[in-house]
């Protein structure tokens, strides 16, 4: 296997560890549910829907098993002009906002999230292919992110 | 958004003349509140209303003809006189008529607009009053259009598209002239010249009936408005050929030729009904689109690119410089051999493309042209590109290898088997090129300064050929500008330069006030 990109070099600032425990939460409560639909519908002898879920539940639980490693692909820097985001091991995914684009910042709490402390950040440009969510962020650093980030689009404030 | 119902005096409001006549001093955008065109309530649905009234007073008349004459029939109308019914239903229906009369004068009353030097205002209803405000330096494009009740009433219908779903300002109907001088003059407004050009061109017309007839039959796009050579026609032949070559002729036409022969052989005549709905509805698109594409022409104003068609209902859309976010050449298989291309665009406005509100023309710009025609609507659409001339032919028709373009590597043919030569990028001052397609090629645009954000993306496909993505993102629309292939450390190049010209480019952008410098016309 060829190495992965690396196409920045620098500081990524990482997401909080504690991340796996909300990744893990999502991944294993998909793989237990499907799990029980698929045992049930074998229970019932629906044989191609027991199937489709089973394969769900394994799908859940390799998504689990990577969850450590998804979490630790998560990072930001951010630069001069621009926010840099990366995410994905297996899938690579690096994006670019100018600060100036930024039309809008979400902080979103999941319940999860929320009983470690968490805080995701969303970025909304008017582009809908953007789609970048900084999640695992402790509370604090994510309002003071969130606040310096729309600061920042404030002053760079450019057309569409 | 509510506010007090306006007092409207009678003085303070110029209600537009009925006739649509431009009155110099009558320009609408002054900042003042204005009223639409007396017509607007007929335009808009009134004319059921006028039908069911046309079908009382018929019904009535002939009863006071049968009355005269003395015939005696059972109708509605004798079982009501006979049941002592007539005076409560004729006071209803009265009644109905008036309450409609009053309601459309007042909902026409209420309904006013402004223009100021930074906003476009409407505010309308009777009793649940709202109010839309419109920033001019946000103004995404000015559609008029003219359905053809309207023209011949001489009225039309000015569209203000902004960026966002459904956030669009309209003002129906207006006044024909009144409309395009507004448009002119919003469109000088958000430009960011000075208030105070020269008043609008009085047409001196001797009557009503004159001045109607003149305009059904003038030019689609008044010569004054935008240069000549800058103007692409589209002949009516080569609409016609290039709808017979389309996708849609093509499997209308095999449907017919298997289906004829097949209903003939097994006498199965019911199979008919099952496939009639669909080769209507085929047909209906390919009627549609014709009618839609006659006289249809592109041109260079100051004020941005203006693309108008129609021969009945005609519409007219303009785009500031500026506002287009990408573009896309594309030739359909079918259409090599003629050499046609057709051209769309990401625009913020369009939203969600609707037959009615003329969105044809937002998104594909260009229904069929000549590569001459690619190299002038482009030059319209992205004038900064000026300069460049070799690189259109290069995009377009270049099979690739070293013409300018950064291609694929040869190993990229396991994801891109017969276009891996022609799928390549270059990087002009102010724009991306991407390439791509060996059968349906394709040649997408997109100006730096209009970028929202760039994506570098690799699968384990991509790692293990040592090729990766590069995404361009912009506002969405029918265009995804992607470099799907590219050699890794090229893309990983192209993204840091990328990400580089977006801020830049960002920054030294002013088209959102395209002519702050000048003076108005």
């Amino acid at each position: 296997m060829a190495e992965r990109l690396e196409p920045v070099p620098g500081d990524w600032r990482r997401v909080s560890p504690k991340q796996v425990g909300v990744e893990l939460a999502g991944s294993a409560s998909m793989a237990v549910i499907a799990a029980i639909v698929a045992i049930a519908a074998f229970v019932l002898g629906i044989g191609f829907l027991s199937a489709a879920f089973a394969v769900a539940a394994v799908i859940g639980l390799i998504s689990a098993a990577i969850a450590p490693g998804r979490v630790r692909s998560y990072g930001y820097q951010l630069r001069d002009d621009d926010l840099l985001f990366r995410r994905g091991l297996l899938y690579q995914r690096f994006v670019a906002i100018p600060y100036g684009r930024m039309q809008l910042i979400d902080i979103n709490r999941g319940p999860v999230s929320r009983a470690l402390g968490l805080s995701e950040l969303k970025f909304v440009t008017a582009a809908a292919a953007t789609n970048v969510t900084i999640p695992g962020l402790p509370e604090q650093e994510a309002e003071a992110l969130r606040d310096r980030l729309v600061g920042l689009a404030e002053t760079r404030r450019v057309g569409l | 958004m509510t506010e007090p119902l306006p007092a409207a005096p009678d003085d303070a409001l110029p209600v537009a003349a009925p006739d649509g006549v431009p009155d110099p001093a009558d320009a609408l955008a002054d900042g003042e509140w204005h009223r639409l065109h007396p017509a607007t309530p007929f335009l808009r649905g009134g004319v059921a209303f006028l039908a069911i009234l046309g079908v009382l007073v018929a019904n009535f008349r002939d009863r006071l003809v049968e009355l005269a004459v003395g015939f005696q029939e059972e109708d509605p109308v004798d079982l009501l006189i006979d049941r002592n019914l007539l005076l409560p239903v004729l006071g209803g229906a009265i009644a109905f008529v008036l309450i409609g009369i009053v309601g459309f004068y007042l909902s026409w009353r209420f309904h006013q607009f402004r223009v100021t030097d930074e906003v476009v205002e409407v505010r309308s209803g009777i009793l649940f009053r709202t109010q839309r405000q419109a920033r001019l330096d946000r103004i995404q494009g000015i559609n008029l259009q003219r359905p053809f009740l309207a023209r011949l009433v001489g009225a039309a219908r000015l569209e203000i598209s902004v960026a966002g779903q459904d956030a669009n300002v309209r003002l129906a109907y207006l006044g024909s002239a009144q409309a395009d001088v507004l448009r002119r003059d919003v469109l000088t407004l958000a430009s960011g010249a000075k208030r105070g050009g020269a008043p609008a061109v009085a047409r001196v017309r001797s009557g009503l009936l004159e001045q109607r007839v003149d305009e059904l039959l003038a030019p689609e796009l008044d010569p004054s408005e935008a240069p000549a050579e800058s103007v692409v026609h589209i002949p009516p032949g080569r609409i016609i050929g290039s709808l017979l070559l389309s996708e849609t002729t093509v499997i209308f036409v095999l449907v017919l030729a298997v289906g004829i022969p097949w209903v003939a052989i097994s006498g199965n005549w019911y199979a008919i009904l099952g496939v009639f709905p669909a080769l209507i509805g085929m047909g209906g698109v390919i009627v549609n689109r014709f009618t839609r594409t006659l006289r249809y022409s592109i041109a260079g104003t100051p004020n941005g690119v203006r693309v108008g068609y129609g021969l009945l209902s005609t519409s007219s859309q303009t785009i500031p410089p500026g506002r287009i976010h990408s573009v896309a050449i594309r030739q359909p298989l079918l259409w090599r051999p003629a050499g046609w291309w057709h051209i769309t665009t990401n625009l913020a406005s369009s939203g969600v493309p609707s037959a009615s509100s003329g969105n044809v023309a937002a998104t594909r710009l260009m229904p069929v042209g000549t590569q001459d025609d690619v190299a002038r609507v482009l030059a319209l659409l992205l004038p900064d590109l000026h300069g460049e001339e070799g690189l259109l032919d290069t995009s377009l028709t270049g099979r690739g290898g070293d013409d300018g373009f950064v291609n694929a590597p040869p190993r990229a043919r396991w994801l891109r088997p017969f276009s891996w030569r022609r799928t390549g990028f270059t990087l002009t001052s102010s724009a991306l090129v991407l390439r791509s397609g060996i059968v349906w090629r394709t040649v997408v645009l997109v100006p730096q300064a209009r970028l929202q954000s760039v994506a570098l993306v690799q699968g384990p496909l991509r790692r293990r050929l040592r090729l990766a993505g590069v995404h361009a993102h912009t506002v969405a629309g029918p265009i995804a500008p992607r470099l799907e292939v590219a050699d890794a450390d090229v893309a990983v190049t192209l993204f840091a330069d990328l990400a580089v010209a977006a801020v830049t480019s960002g920054a030294a952008d002013t088209t959102h006030r395209w002519n702050a410098s000048g003076s108005a016309p």
